[in-house]
Order: C-alpha cells, then sequence, then structure tokens
C-alpha cells in the first residue's frame, strides 16, 4: 500500500544474571532508537525465563544481551529456551567484555554476533537491521 | 519489512484458544497494517465483548505505570485475567522509541495471567497509537477479562482513550504545580474516576480538594464521577479504585448500543484519513502537492482551501504517495 510506511524493527535490550552495570545496554538502546527501531528496554537481573516470556509478549526480532561480568556464559541456555518455546527465529547479539575463546562457545550456541568494547555505532545498527530482516523472513507463523 | 503470513485462519484460531504467542504475533500483524490483519480482525469479531477496556492516562510523571501494576496484582487477586496495552511514544525525527512503561510492571512478566505489549506511538496524537483500538480488540478475543490501556503521559487531550476504553481512569499527582490546571481543560470532562495518586505526599488531600470542588461545578445532570487516592508504590486504595472501575464498567455494559460503536469506528477513520493525507503531503513529489505549498507560502491560498484541494488530490491521483 503506497500510504504505508516501513515497520520498524523491534529489539529487546536486557541483561541476564546478577550484573548490573547497565551503562552499554542503555547506551545501545539509544542508537537503536535514534536508528529508528523500537527497543524494548529491561532493567538488568532478568532471568531467562523472563526473556523469552518479554521477547514473546513484545514479539521482537532481536535480542541484544548486554554483559560485562561474566553472565554472557548464560546465553546458551537462553538460546536453548528461546528455541524451546518456539521463538527460533529471533536472532541474539550479546555486547559487552567476551573473552575470544568464550565467544565461540557463544556463537557455536546460534549468537549472531558478539561485540566488544570499542564496536562502532554504525556496524552495531547495520547488524541489528539485517537481523532483524532476517528473523522476519524466518518466522514459523509468518 | 515485507511479512506476508502462511496461515492466518489458524492464527486467528489459535489467538481465540488464548495462545500468547498467537496474540503477540496478530499485534505485530495489525499494528504494522499488513493484509493479514484485516483477516484476523474479520475472525475475531463473534468473540468480541468479553472484555472490560480500562483507560489510564495522565500527565507523565503521576505513576500510570506504577500505578497500572498494583492495579494488575489487585485484579489478579480477584481471579481476573489481564491484557495490557501500553504506550509510549515515537521519536517524530527518526521514528525510533525506547518502550519502557513494562519495566514498572516486571513482578508480572512470568505470570501467564498477564499478558503486556508495549506499542509506540508510530505518530498518532492523542496519546494512543492508530491501531490500539484494534490491539484492545485482539486481546478481548483472546479472553482477556480486562484490557488496561496506558496513554502516552501528554497530559491533554486524550480523547482517543475516551473513544476506546469502557472506563476512562484520569490520574493526577499533587505537588506538579499547574497539573491540576493541565488536566482540567482537555480530559477531566473524559474522566470516569479521577485518581491522585502519590497519596502519601503532603498536598495529595488539597489536590483531592481542587478536583472534588472543579467537579462541583460542573452540570448537576451529568453523572458523578468518583475522586479516589492511591499510593501506588505502597499499594493503598487500589482496592477502591479496582471497585470503581468494575461500578462504572457495570453501567456502560448496559448502556452500550450499537451507535456507539459506530461513533468510535467513524472516529478512527477520520484519524485513519489524517494519517494517510498527512503522508501523502510530506512524502508527495508531484507537481499538484508542490503548487498547493507554495500557493498557501504566497498567501493565495488559505490553509483550509489548501487542505480541501489536498483531500480532492488524494481522491484522484491517491497512488503517487
Amino acid at each position: 500500500m503506497a500510504l504505508t510506511a516501513t515497520i520498524p524493527a523491534r529489539v529487546l535490550v536486557t541483561k541476564i544474571g546478577l550484573d548490573g552495570h547497565d551503562r552499554g545496554s542503555r547506551i545501545v538502546a539509544a542508537y537503536l532508537r535514534d536508528a529508528g527501531m523500537e527497543v524494548i528496554y529491561t532493567e538488568p537481573w532478568q532471568k531467562i525465563e523472563s526473556v523469552v516470556a518479554l521477547a514473546l509478549q513484545e514479539d521482537v526480532d532481536v535480542i541484544g544481551i548486554s554483559s560485562l561480568a561474566t553472565d554472557h556464559l548464560l546465553v546458551p541456555k537462553l538460546m536453548k529456551a528461546l528455541d524451546g518455546a518456539g521463538l527460533g527465529h529471533i536472532r541474539v547479539i550479546v555486547g559487552g567484555i567476551v573473552p575470544d575463546d568464550e565467544e565461540a562457545v557463544l556463537l557455536k550456541s546460534g549468537v549472531s554476533r558478539v561485540f566488544h568494547p570499542g564496536a562502532d555505532r554504525a556496524d552495531i545498527v547495520d547488524v541489528v537491521a539485517r537481523l532483524a530482516r532476517d528473523a522476519g523472513a524466518n518466522r514459523p507463523d509468518g | 519489512m515485507d511479512r506476508t503470513v502462511s496461515d492466518t485462519p489458524r492464527l486467528a484460531a489459535r489467538l481465540i484458544e488464548g495462545e500468547p504467542a498467537a496474540l503477540a504475533r496478530a499485534i505485530s500483524l495489525v499494528e504494522s497494517d499488513t493484509p493479514a490483519a484485516i483477516d484476523i480482525l474479520r475472525a475475531i469479531r463473534p468473540h468480541l465483548g468479553h472484555a472490560v477496556v480500562v483507560g489510564f492516562t495522565g500527565p507523565p510523571g503521576v505513576g500510570k505505570s506504577t500505578l497500572v501494576n498494583t492495579y494488575i496484582a489487585e485484579l489478579r487477586k480477584r481471579g481476573k485475567s489481564v491484557g495490557v496495552v501500553a504506550v509510549d511514544p515515537s521519536s517524530p525525527i527518526t521514528g525510533g522509541a525506547v518502550l519502557g512503561d513494562r519495566i514498572r510492571m516486571a513482578e508480572h512478566t512470568l505470570d501467564q495471567g498477564v499478558f503486556i505489549r508495549s506499542l509506540a506511538s508510530r505518530g498518532a496524537l492523542g496519546g494512543l497509537s492508530a491501531s490500539a483500538a484494534q490491539v484492545a480488540d485482539l486481546m478481548d478475543a483472546a479472553g482477556r477479562d480486562v484490557v488496561i490501556l496506558e496513554t502516552v503521559g501528554t497530559g491533554q487531550s486524550e480523547v482517543e482513550m475516551a473513544m476506546i476504553a469502557d472506563v476512562r481512569v484520569v490520574i493526577s499527582a499533587p505537588g506538579m504545580g499547574d497539573d491540576v490546571q493541565a488536566i482540567k481543560a482537555g480530559i477531566l470532562e473524559i474522566a470516569d474516576i479521577l485518581v491522585v495518586n502519590k497519596a502519601d505526599q503532603p498536598l495529595a488531600l488539597q489536590t483531592c480538594q481542587q478536583l472534588k470542588a472543579m467537579l462541583g461545578l460542573r452540570d448537576l445532570t451529568r453523572r458523578s464521577v468518583p475522586v479516589l487516592c492511591t499510593d501506588a508504590i505502597n499499594r493503598t486504595g487500589v482496592g477502591d479504585l479496582a471497585d470503581a472501575v468494575e461500578a462504572v464498567a457495570g453501567r456502560v455494559k448496559q448502556r452500550e448500543n450499537r451507535s456507539a460503536v459506530a461513533g468510535r469506528t467513524r472516529h478512527l477513520l477520520a484519524q485513519a484519513v489524517a494519517k494517510a493525507a498527512e503522508t501523502h503531503v510530506m512524502q508527495s513529489r508531484t507537481q499538484t502537492i508542490a503548487a498547493i505549498v507554495q500557493g498557501i507560502q504566497e498567501a493565495r491560498l488559505s490553509l483550509s482551501e489548501g487542505a480541501r484541494q489536498v483531500l480532492n488530490n488524494l481522491g484522484g491521483e491517491g497512488h503517487d504517495g
């Protein structure tokens, strides 16, 4: 329809586990907002099952997990939980302090991309936009 | 992002069964105005009318989300299932949004009886997004007993909410300077229930009395509007609020009639026309629109005459936008 604008990507930006350092997640949320995306933002300290419930209710395309104190090691569990809830189409990225050998573990568990300190704003935005399109194309029910 | 739906009837059926994933997906389709949306809305029509739709509005910072959170807890205590539509503003520049209303409702995230959806206003004025009414319908069809609509905190002219909600709750707070002034002109008229939140603060009683005094000046033939004090954080007064909502909802269900529904539809259509016209004017590269703009700039055309010409132009070549 000629008069319909494009649909904004929907992204959940959150933190799991016990790490409360949320400066990074706030900055990324603002980057994505300023790139025209709709960002669902939560407080830190989310449980895995809460992230799954949030992603389901909000019908997001991408989940961004910020981790600065080893909680990224919970992400493989999140990947399994998303799959189990029928949300395997959702793309997950991780940003923060992630050692190289553990990055490999995350990628192997299905994480699409890991961003490290100093990551470029334009790169983050481009990757999230692309992943959102991928997610949309892979939805089980359209 | 063009999303096509492979199996719309099945999605609608799953929604009517109350499946949260289907509800979530259907909301996205309706919000994005996809071709599948109309099929879903048609399929759910026989399943509408179960839910009571309660609107919460008021100026920014009065505690709308916190009060909604406490009200959800009260409804759950009363055995009701709940759907929440929480609207936050989109940037008029980029279209982006940070949706944070549900931060205050985190205690309900894992409760299957509570489904919360954040919507961005996507350019709609009046405190709700254009599709909020339809999203409320989807939650109704999914079997939610109470659907809560929380508007953007713009403080005035939330007449949109008045058109959609069965029960309209207007929230205020003490110590906000002229906020009683702010609500009296625009939205006092639409309130079924007035709430002064943050009742633990010193000026709460005074604000309550000001509101009551203001109501006393109204036409006496109009229905009475209760003024309640709540303290959402400490969870006081919320039982009274739930009772008051139930009382209004009982009255509304009795006088529900078709003309009200038709009026609402007409209003939503008018909104959609305005939105379509706006998109057309802002995005059109045609000579016709440019000439109208120039005419207004050079004071040869009035704004209203220009608008009339745009609408005529829309009828003729509306597909070039």
